[in-house]
């Protein structure tokens, strides 16, 4: 099972663009995500919101990878389906996990639900194949595309500028001061002029 | 979408990918001059090494002889 902060577990899968291997992504961060099936209408409206936010995604370096237990053939007739009938291009690749390899590293398949089927499981994996973030959402609720672009935005401005983001944080918000862990820092801290503190451990300031 | 079909024949991005490596190119330089994302690059390579189409060396891949004969 994947755990934050450790590498993501690798893996070789057969796709709908040929044979990819995890580490054929290093250096770009990924959301690695799956379904339940193709030609289901709740994964059909995900599939959607995904390609519509595939280019912004990839604007910040960050590729998508679907996943569900289904043939490639199965993904490649869904996707000509959804290009067809609703006019929406899949630019990403989908995994066939047929022998359920890929689902069982990453422990995709929740028994209490479905025994066959992968849940709508999120993993972030960033541009060193480390695990970032993972959401999990049951089958009967889509998945929210603000929240996929607005977690990749939050993790990597917690990379590039060492802070944290609090609770529905945008771009253009101010962020966390990570909370000083000494008591000299502690009394620096709230003296420091480009900062906003609510008390010592809680101050936010801007980006840049 | 694999780039190298049972019967020998390349893609048309396998073939893109095959006329720029006259010269020897890492895949994060064939990915800028060609447009695609560096993760089908990186599996397109892997496919047309095994098929002795492109050779690496140190990183950077080449066209074959039998590349070559592809384009």
């Amino acid at each position: 099972m994947p755990r934050l902060g450790e590498p993501a577990p690798q893996f070789e899968a057969v796709t709908t663009h040929g044979t990819l291997k995890l580490e054929d992504f290093k250096g770009s961060w990924l959301i690695l995500f799956s379904h339940p099936a193709d030609f289901t209408p709740v994964c059909t409206t995900e599939f959607i919101g995904f390609a519509q936010i595939h280019e912004q995604l990839r604007e910040m370096n960050c590729e998508l990878m679907g996943l569900s237990i289904d043939s490639v053939y199965s993904h490649i007739a869904w996707a000509r389906n959804v290009e067809e009938k609703l006019g929406q291009k899949l630019t990403f690749p989908i995994i066939a996990d047929l022998n359920k390899e890929v689902a069982t590293k990453y422990g995709m398949v929740m028994p209490g639900e479905s025994k066959t089927e992968t849940s709508r499981c999120v993993f972030v994996i960033d541009d060193k194949q480390i695990v970032r973030a993972m959401v999990y959402y049951p089958l009967s609720t889509g998945r929210n595309m603000d929240e996929m672009l607005r977690l990749i935005q939050a993790l990597q401005a917690t990379d590039k500028h060492g802070v944290a983001t609090p609770a529905n944080w945008r771009p253009g918000d101010k962020v966390i001061v990570p909370p000083p862990n000494t008591q000299e820092m502690a009394e620096e801290r709230v003296k420091e002029k480009d900062v906003e503190c609510k008390d010592w451990y809680f101050c936010k300031r801007d980006l840049e | 979408m694999a780039c190298v079909n049972p019967d020998g024949t390349v893609s048309e991005s396998a073939r893109a990918l095959l006329k720029i490596v006259e010269n020897p190119l890492t895949p994060e330089e064939i990915s800028e001059q060609v447009g695609q994302p560096s993760f089908k690059v990186r599996s397109s390579l892997r496919e047309m090494s095994q098929a002795e189409l492109v050779i690496e060396e140190e990183g950077k891949f080449t066209i074959t002889e039998k590349g070559k004969e592809k384009i």
